[in-house]
C-alpha cells in the first residue's frame, strides 16, 4: 500500500471525484452512494467546496467499505479528475497509488503522481449529445469498476433525471450505459482491484446527510414553523422543511433578514407553533438580540446555527467549530440556554427532536450546533427510530386569572397562548411583573432574574452525559464535541490502545455533571477541535477548572482527516 | 360592547399630559370594541419607544418585544393562528427606522394584520432627535442645523409595494380616526393607518395647531382604487390629506398563500405531526430516488 501509514483497512476503498463547479460532481456522489449501499456496500461521503456556482476546483469522497465508514480520510484510492488542476487541487492526497481516471486531451500535461488511466469522459458524453453529460459517464464508470449491476446502474439513472424531458433522460441512461463500458473494460485491463465483500444488511439501510437528519429531527420534535435566511451551510435545512412543508402541516418562510426570522420565530412560539430558526454565522450573529428577548419573555426556541470559519464572511462553504462561544454568551443579559452539539447522524435527528421538548419544557433557546461538514457529509446507517422520540407539549389551557410569569418554585410558568382559554397573555422584553406588564420595581427585577435563572438547575439535571468511547479504566483521555465524533472514533480503533478513550460531548452547554468525574480519573487529557482558540476546552476549564493539557487544534477550514488524528495522537501518545 | 373591557384600571402611565398617545389609545379600545372584538382573541405586538408601550395600558393579549421588531413577530403569530385579530402598533422611528426593512417586507407578504403607526415626526422616549419622518429644517440636540434626509414618506412607499389598504388619520379627531381604523381591521390583508400625532414635550413644530391647518380629508369623490391617484395624494405636501389612500380588496394573504391551510384553517397548536408520513419519508432514504 501506500508509504504512509495507512488507517485504511484493504476492506475498503477512497474514491474521490474532482471537477469545477457546474460539472454535476453532486449527482454523481448522490448516485453512486445510493447505488453502492443498495449493493450492500457502507458509504461515506463528503465534499469540499469553493464558495461559487461555476468553476473553482471542488471535490467529493465517497469510501466505500465492507465495515461502516463515517469519516473523511486523506487517503485517495482511485480519483476521477473531470478536469484539469485536480491533482494540484488535491496536492499530496493523491500518491504514487493512487489510480487517477481522467481524459488524456483534458488533463494533458498535468503532472500525475500515480497510476493514470485515460477514460474519454467528454468525449463519450460529447458523442452522445452534450458534454454535460460527462458526470454522468463517469457514474457507469466507477459503477463498471465496482460491477454494480449494469440494468440497475441504467433504471437508477433514468429514475434520477425523469423529471426532465425524454430525450435528456434517454441521454443520461446511454452516457451510464457507456461509462459503464469503459469502467468494466479497465477494470480488467488496468487491473484496478476492488475486493470489497458487500453486506446484505446494508442494503436496507438509509443513507442520508447531517441537513437532512436535522430536517427530519425538526419535523419528529412536531416542528410547524420555520423562519430563516439562506446562508451556507445552513440552508439545505430550510430548503429540506420547505420541500416537506406541506405533507407535515408546516410554515416554511424565507424571511427579509435573519432579525425578522428570529423574532418570526418567537411570534410563532408565543401563538402555540413550534418553531425553528436555521443559520450560520453572520446570520446567527443578527439574531442575537432575538435570542436575547428569547430569554427574557421566556420563549423557547429552537436555533439551528451550522458554524463556517468567521470572523466575518469567512470561508462561506468551509466547516469550523468556531462559534461555540458566540452561541454560549449570544445575547445581551443573563438568562439561560442549551446548546446540542451531534457528533453522528443519528445524533443530530434525535438532537434536534429533542430540542423542541427541551425548548418548550423550560422556555429557553436551544441551539443545535451543527457545522458544514456534518451537513454535507453523507453515510449509511440502520434507521431512524420514531419510537424513541415523543412530542412533549407543554402548553396550558389558560383560566382567567392566568398570569404568564407567576412565580414558581422551579422558575417555569405554565406557559399559555392567546386564544386558548380565557385568561390574557401578555409578554414584554421590558422587566415585567407575573402579567407581563413592564415594570421598574426593583425587589420584582431580582426575583424575576432569580426565577429565569433556577430553571438552569433543573437543566443541569437534564443534561444528556458525554459517551465514553473505549475502555473504562483510562490512562489517557480524548475530549471531543460536536461533528468530530467519528474520526475521532476511527482514529481510536487505529490506535488500539486499551489505555486510552474518547469522551464525546453531544451536549456542551449545560456541561454535564459528570464531566470532571471522567477527567479526573484520567493522567492525561487530549481535547480535540476544529477551531483555533480551544473553546469547548475553556468552556470546560471555567466551568470545572480542569485544564485540558493537550490540544489538538485545525482551523484552516477543512474537516480533520481520520490520519491526521491518527498521527497526531500517536505522536502524543508515545 | 363596552370599550372598557380594554381598560386596565387605575394605572400609571408613562405618556406626557397632553401626549397625542392618549387620544389614539382611547379611539382603539372604542374600535375594537364596536368591531366587538373578543379580548383573549386579540393579539398587539409592538415594539419599543412611547408608542409601543400601548398594549400596557391594554386588557388583552399582548407581544411587546424589541425595537423595529413589531412587524415579524404579529405575521408569525397570525400564521401560527389565523382566528386572532393581529395588531402591530408602533411609532413611527420603531416602523419606519429601525424596523424599515420588515415595513417593506411585510407588506409584499400582506398577511392580514393591521398596523398602526403612531407619527410624530420625532423622537420621544431617547428625548427628541429627528425620526425617519421628521420635516427637512426640523432642528434637535442631533440634527443641529436641521434635518437635511429627505423625510420618510410611509403612505407613498406602501402605494408604490401595492399595499391593500393604506391610510393616514390625525389623533385628534377621534371619529374619523375611529371610522378609519374600523375598515383598517376589518380589511383582508395588510392594512396600514398612519396616524399623525402630535409630541407636546419634543417636537414644538408639528403641534395639534399645526396638523389642524395643514391636513384635510380627501373629498367624498376621491376614488382610492386609483393606485396612480393615490401615490399623487400621498405625495403632496404643502397641505397633507388624511383618509383612505388606496384599497385593493382582491389580494391574496400570507395565510391564504400558505399551503397547509388550504383545507383547513386549524391553528398550528391543535396539529400534530403525521409520524407515519414521517416514517414513510425516513424509509424512502433506503433508496431516495
Amino acid at each position: 500500500m501506500g508509504k504512509n501509514p495507512s488507517p485504511q483497512k484493504p476492506d475498503a476503498t477512497s474514491v474521490v471525484l474532482c471537477g469545477q463547479a457546474g460539472q454535476g460532481i453532486q449527482t454523481v456522489e448522490f448516485l453512486l452512494t445510493r447505488l453502492l449501499k443498495l449493493v450492500g456496500y457502507n458509504v461515506f461521503a463528503t465534499k469540499e467546496y469553493m464558495s461559487r456556482v461555476r468553476g473553482g476546483m471542488n471535490s467529493t469522497q465517497i469510501r466505500i467499505s465492507s465495515r461502516p465508514v463515517r469519516a473523511f480520510a486523506d487517503r485517495i484510492d482511485i480519483l476521477v479528475a473531470l478536469d484539469k488542476g485536480g491533482v494540484a487541487h488535491l496536492g499530496k492526497r493523491v500518491s504514487s497509488d493512487t489510480v487517477v481516471l481522467g481524459e488524456k486531451e483534458i488533463i494533458r500535461d498535468e503532472e500525475i503522481p500515480g497510476k493514470f488511466v485515460d477514460v474519454p469522459f467528454v468525449k463519450t458524453a460529447s458523442e452522445i449529445g452534450n458534454k454535460v453529460y460527462s458526470n454522468v459517464v463517469a457514474v457507469g464508470t466507477l459503477a463498471g469498476i465496482f460491477r454494480i449491476d449494469s440494468a440497475l446502474v441504467a433504471d437508477f439513472v433514468k429514475k434520477f433525471f425523469s423529471a426532465k424531458a425524454s430525450d435528456i433522460v434517454e441521454n443520461n441512461a446511454k452516457a451510464a450505459n457507456a461509462g459503464y463500458k469503459l469502467g468494466s473494460e479497465r477494470a480488467n485491463s488496468e487491473k484496478i482491484e476492488f475486493r470489497i465483500e458487500p453486506d446484505d444488511n446494508v442494503t436496507g439501510q438509509i443513507v442520508l446527510n447531517g441537513a437532512e437528519a436535522v430536517g427530519l429531527g425538526a419535523i419528529a420534535g412536531g416542528c410547524n414553523f420555520i423562519a430563516a435566511y439562506p446562508m451556507s451551510p445552513s440552508t439545505a435545512v430550510l430548503v429540506f422543511l420547505a420541500k416537506h412543508a406541506k405533507q407535515f402541516g408546516l410554515i416554511a418562510e424565507q424571511a427579509e433578514d435573519e432579525i425578522a426570522a428570529i423574532n418570526m420565530a418567537l411570534g410563532a412560539w408565543y401563538a402555540g407553533a413550534r418553531a425553528m430558526v436555521s443559520t450560520s454565522g453572520g446570520g446567527f450573529a443578527l439574531m442575537t438580540e432575538g435570542v436575547s428577548l428569547a430569554g427574557m419573555i421566556e420563549s423557547p426556541l429552537v436555533i439551528h446555527l451550522a458554524q463556517r470559519p468567521g470572523p466575518a464572511t469567512g470561508l462561506p462553504t468551509r466547516t469550523e467549530q468556531g462559534d461555540l462561544e458566540l452561541a454560549l454568551y449570544a445575547g445581551h443579559g443573563e438568562f439561560p440556554r442549551i446548546i446540542l452539539a451531534p457528533g453522528k447522524i443519528e445524533d443530530a435527528f434525535y438532537l434536534t427532536q429533542r430540542a423542541f421538548n427541551l425548548a418548550d419544557k423550560y422556555q429557553v433557546p436551544v441551539f443545535v450546533l451543527t457545522d458544514q461538514y456534518l451537513m454535507d457529509s453523507y453515510y449509511n446507517i440502520p434507521s431512524l427510530d420514531l419510537s424513541q422520540t415523543r412530542v412533549e407539549k407543554h402548553v396550558i389551557k389558560t383560566a382567567k386569572d392566568y398570569k404568564r410569569y407567576e412565580l414558581t418554585e422551579n422558575g417555569i410558568s405554565p406557559r399559555g397562548i392567546p386564544g386558548y382559554g380565557e385568561g390574557l397573555v401578555a409578554v414584554d422584553s421590558d422587566e415585567h411583573d407575573t402579567e407581563g406588564h413592564i415594570t421598574e420595581d426593583l425587589d420584582l427585577r431580582t426575583k424575576m432574574v432569580d426565577k429565569r435563572l433556577t430553571k438552569a438547575r433543573e437543566m443541569e439535571n437534564d443534561a444528556i452525559p458525554p459517551e465514553l468511547v473505549g475502555p473504562e479504566k483510562y490512562k489517557t483521555l480524548i475530549v471531543g464535541w460536536g461533528s468530530t465524533y467519528n474520526v475521532i472514533k476511527e482514529a481510536m480503533d487505529n490506535l488500539a490502545r486499551d489505555d486510552v478513550a474518547f469522551l464525546h460531548f453531544k451536549q456542551v452547554y449545560p456541561l454535564p455533571k459528570e464531566t470532571p468525574g471522567f477527567l479526573s480519573k484520567a493522567q492525561r487529557t487530549i481535547i480535540i477541535e476544529n477551531n483555533a482558540t480551544c473553546q469547548f476546552g475553556r468552556l470546560i476549564k471555567l466551568r470545572t477548572g480542569i485544564d485540558i493539557e493537550n490540544r489538538i487544534l485545525k482551523y484552516n477550514g477543512l474537516a480533520f482527516s481520520v490520519e491526521e488524528v491518527t498521527e497526531k495522537l500517536k505522536e502524543l501518545l508515545i | 360592547m363596552d370599550s372598557k373591557v380594554f381598560d386596565m384600571g387605575d394605572i400609571d402611565i408613562a405618556w406626557c399630559p397632553g401626549c397625542g398617545n392618549f387620544p389614539i389609545l382611547k379611539t382603539l379600545k372604542q374600535t375594537l370594541a364596536e368591531l366587538q372584538i373578543d379580548q383573549t382573541r386579540l393579539v398587539l405586538v409592538s415594539g419599543i419607544g412611547q408608542a409601543a408601550k400601548i398594549p400596557h395600558y391594554f386588557k388583552t393579549n399582548f407581544f411587546n418585544g424589541l425595537h423595529g421588531r413589531a412587524l415579524p413577530p404579529a405575521t408569525a403569530i397570525k400564521a401560527a393562528n389565523p382566528h386572532l385579530t393581529v395588531i402591530a402598533e408602533s411609532g413611527d422611528g420603531d416602523m419606519y427606522g429601525e424596523g424599515g426593512n420588515h415595513f417593506l417586507h411585510t407588506i409584499r407578504r400582506n398577511p392580514d394584520i393591521t398596523n398602526i403607526v403612531h407619527n410624530n415626526m420625532v423622537y420621544g422616549l431617547t428625548k427628541g432627535q429627528a425620526s425617519p419622518t421628521s420635516q427637512l429644517g426640523f432642528k434637535t440636540p442631533v440634527q443641529v442645523a436641521g434635518v437635511f434626509l429627505e423625510p420618510f414618506n410611509p403612505l407613498a412607499v406602501a402605494i408604490a409595494l401595492d399595499a391593500g389598504f393604506v391610510a393616514r388619520a390625525f389623533a385628534g379627531d377621534a371619529e374619523q380616526t375611529k371610522e378609519i381604523l374600523k375598515k383598517a381591521i376589518t380589511h383582508k390583508g395588510y392594512a396600514l393607518v398612519d396616524i399623525f400625532q402630535p409630541c407636546v414635550t419634543f417636537n414644538k413644530t408639528n403641534t395639534y395647531q399645526w396638523f389642524k391647518e395643514h391636513c384635510y380629508y380627501l373629498e367624498d369623490s376621491y376614488n382610492p382604487e386609483d393606485r396612480t391617484a393615490a401615490f399623487e395624494r400621498a405625495t403632496e405636501t404643502e397641505k397633507l390629506p388624511l383618509g383612505i389612500f388606496y384599497i385593493k380588496t382582491n389580494k391574496k394573504t400570507f395565510e391564504e398563500n400558505i399551503a397547509i391551510y388550504a383545507q383547513n384553517d386549524r391553528p398550528l397548536y391543535k396539529r400534530e405531526p403525521d409520524m407515519e408520513k414521517l416514517r414513510k419519508l425516513i424509509e424512502s432514504f433506503k433508496s431516495e430516488n
